[in-house]
């Protein structure tokens, strides 16, 4: 208490300083974690190739990026999830749309797509296989399937909830039919789409790690298999660690900004 | 019909009324027996009951009432945003069927998109008529001009005042040139101050483009100070109890002596038709 007080009636300086301070304890916790990690595995408690710590994991990221196997998985997952994630996306639009604007689409296929929605989308990965054989099309449908009814109830709540100011300005400048929909109410909708694309991108990118685990070709979900066949925890660890870096730089980097810019400009956060 | 800009202020003035001389002003707007009952859950309300309007090419008409007189009801229909329960209206002889950009709603909120720059929502009505884009920019730019909003054209709509917003409002729906303008309470959520200004904005714009307008506020002086005619409302059921013409000389200023005489016998109207209302739901005894 004593001390916020008194930060408070403080100079700018301690303001920023103030400011650095949930990174100071962010870094502090992470440094005491590993500090943590590494006695553990010290200790012996487990052997080595069961409990590595976090320096040999380090080492195993670090070599298994230099020798470009590592890299080369996070593209081969990278362009699969790129790929399922473009078809997701272009019918998952076109689906919303039809359910937002059609009722007979929405008591429809629109019921069907929340019943889908309760399944993990993992569970079509037998049926994949079943029909496509362990295949790059089969892993792609799995993607498919994570992030495509997200996409499509984000887009139909969207456009339900278009502000009908924003309708009746347009119909009384002259808009109406596609060239409504298309600028005025889908921009109208943009911030609950993203909503619907960004948890889309999550289930997408989840499907994909736990998909790839049953495939035999060069791939991040292989490469944790791989390390499990060959009782190499450091390896498994280094690239769940991969994984991480990936779905945060991916979060972060596109989605939390792109959000940021549209709610700003939206006028849904004061600046 | 439009000229290349690139000139000063007051060029740019003469410029819109010489261009207006050649264009067709406003039309003549008639609303024949126009009614709206609405039906909910706990029954039907008569939103509004039928009204007769006849208002000439180039009239400022305004529309005074409180709340729920039907008096932004009977902007709505005349838009072609919302339909008749009877009646109907003709805008130039042609029966109004849907909206139209030969008339343009404002609203009490700007309604900009804020997904679009001043310069783009100007340009928004211009778009759909299919005007090819250079054209589109040059007549935005001039409205711009016009609203005295030059150099915000790339602003979004969160970096502008309220103030502002309804100017590019207003921009935005001159750009389509509709012959004419409804205006739903534009400048009621502005303060004083802005407010006025808008006001003799408004006003040359109107002298110098003679442009129908139906103006709907719940502010007698407002009414009093931009309309050629008065129509006050009482509500529940919505109708029309009386009308006023304003024969003041233009431009008005809201302190003069004639304008706030004007006014007051329009508030003692008012006053009366709400009265009774009032009586019932507040004290019944008072007399």
């Amino acid at each position: 208490m004593a001390k916020a007080a008194n930060a408070e009636s403080a100079l700018p300086l301690r303001v920023s300083r103030v400011a650095l301070m949930p990174w100071v304890r962010r870094i502090v916790f992470y440094a005491l974690l590993l500090a943590l990690w590494q006695l553990v595995a010290k200790a012996g408690i487990w052997p080595d190739y069961l409990f590595p710590g976090p320096l040999a994991v380090a080492h195993t990221l670090v070599v298994g990026l230099q020798s470009g196997q590592f890299l080369q998985a996070a593209l081969v997952s990278l362009q699969r999830l790129a790929l399922g994630y473009a078809i997701s996306l272009v019918v998952g639009l076109v689906l919303g749309l039809l359910i937002a604007r059609y009722r007979i689409f929405e008591e429809t296929v629109g019921s069907l797509i929340l019943g889908l929605q309760a399944l993990p989308s993992v569970c079509w990965l037998p049926l994949a296989i079943l029909w496509l054989g362990l295949s790059e099309q089969a892993i792609i449908f799995v993607v498919v399937m994570g992030a495509l009814f997200s996409i499509t109830l984000g887009v139909d709540a969207g456009i339900k909830n278009t502000p009908p100011i924003y309708l009746k300005a347009g119909r009384t400048l002259g808009a109406s039919g596609l060239a409504l929909s298309t600028q005025v109410v889908l921009p109208a909708a943009l911030p609950a789409i993203l909503n619907g694309l960004k948890q889309g991108w999550t289930f997408a990118w989840r499907s994909l790690m736990a998909g790839e685990l049953l495939f035999f070709t060069l791939s991040l979900g292989n490469l944790l298999q791989n390390g499990r066949d060959l009782n190499d925890a450091s390896q498994v660890m280094a690239v769940m660690v991969l994984i991480i870096i990936i779905g945060v730089a991916i979060d972060g980097l596109i989605f939390a900004s792109i959000e940021r810019r549209v709610r700003e400009r939206w006028g849904l956060v004061r600046v | 019909m439009f000229f290349q800009t690139q000139a000063s202020n007051t060029s740019t003035i003469e410029r819109f009324s010489a261009s207006d001389r050649s264009t067709p002003a406003g039309i003549p707007l008639k609303i024949e027996g126009v009614s709206k009952v609405f039906v909910a859950r706990t029954g039907t309300v008569e939103a509004l009951q039928p009204v007769d309007v006849d208002v000439t090419a180039g009239e400022f008409v305004c529309l005074l009432g409180p709340s729920g007189c039907g008096k932004s009801t009977l902007l709505s229909i005349v838009a072609g945003l919302e339909s008749a329960t009877s009646g109907s209206v003709w805008a130039a002889g042609q029966k109004v069927d849907g909206p139209g950009t030969d008339r343009v709603l404002l609203f009490q909120e700007a309604a900009l998109f804020p997904w679009l720059d001043v310069q783009q929502n100007v340009e928004f009505g211009l778009r759909q008529a299919g005007k090819p884009a250079k054209e589109r920019a040059a007549i935005a730019r001039h409205f711009i001009e016009l609203v005295h909003l030059k150099g915000f054209e790339r602003s979004y709509v969160h970096q502008l005042s309220g103030g502002m917003r309804q100017r590019v409002a207003i921009a935005r729906a001159l750009a389509i040139d509709p012959a004419i303008l409804l205006m739903d309470e534009p400048f009621s959520a502005l303060d004083a101050l802005t407010r006025d200004r808008l006001h003799i904005e408004l006003e040359s714009i109107w002298l110098a483009t003679r442009k129908t307008i139906m103006f709907v506020t719940h502010n007698v002086r407002e009414a009093v100070a931009l309309g050629d005619r008065v129509l006050v409302f009482a509500p529940r059921p919505g109708r029309i109890v009386q009308e006023f013409r304003i024969e003041l000389p233009r431009p008005r200023s809201l302190e003069d002596h004639a304008l706030v005489d004007q006014a007051a016998k329009i508030t003692a109207v008012l006053r009366d038709t709400m009265g009774v209302q009032e009586k019932e739901a507040a004290n019944g005894k008072s007399s």
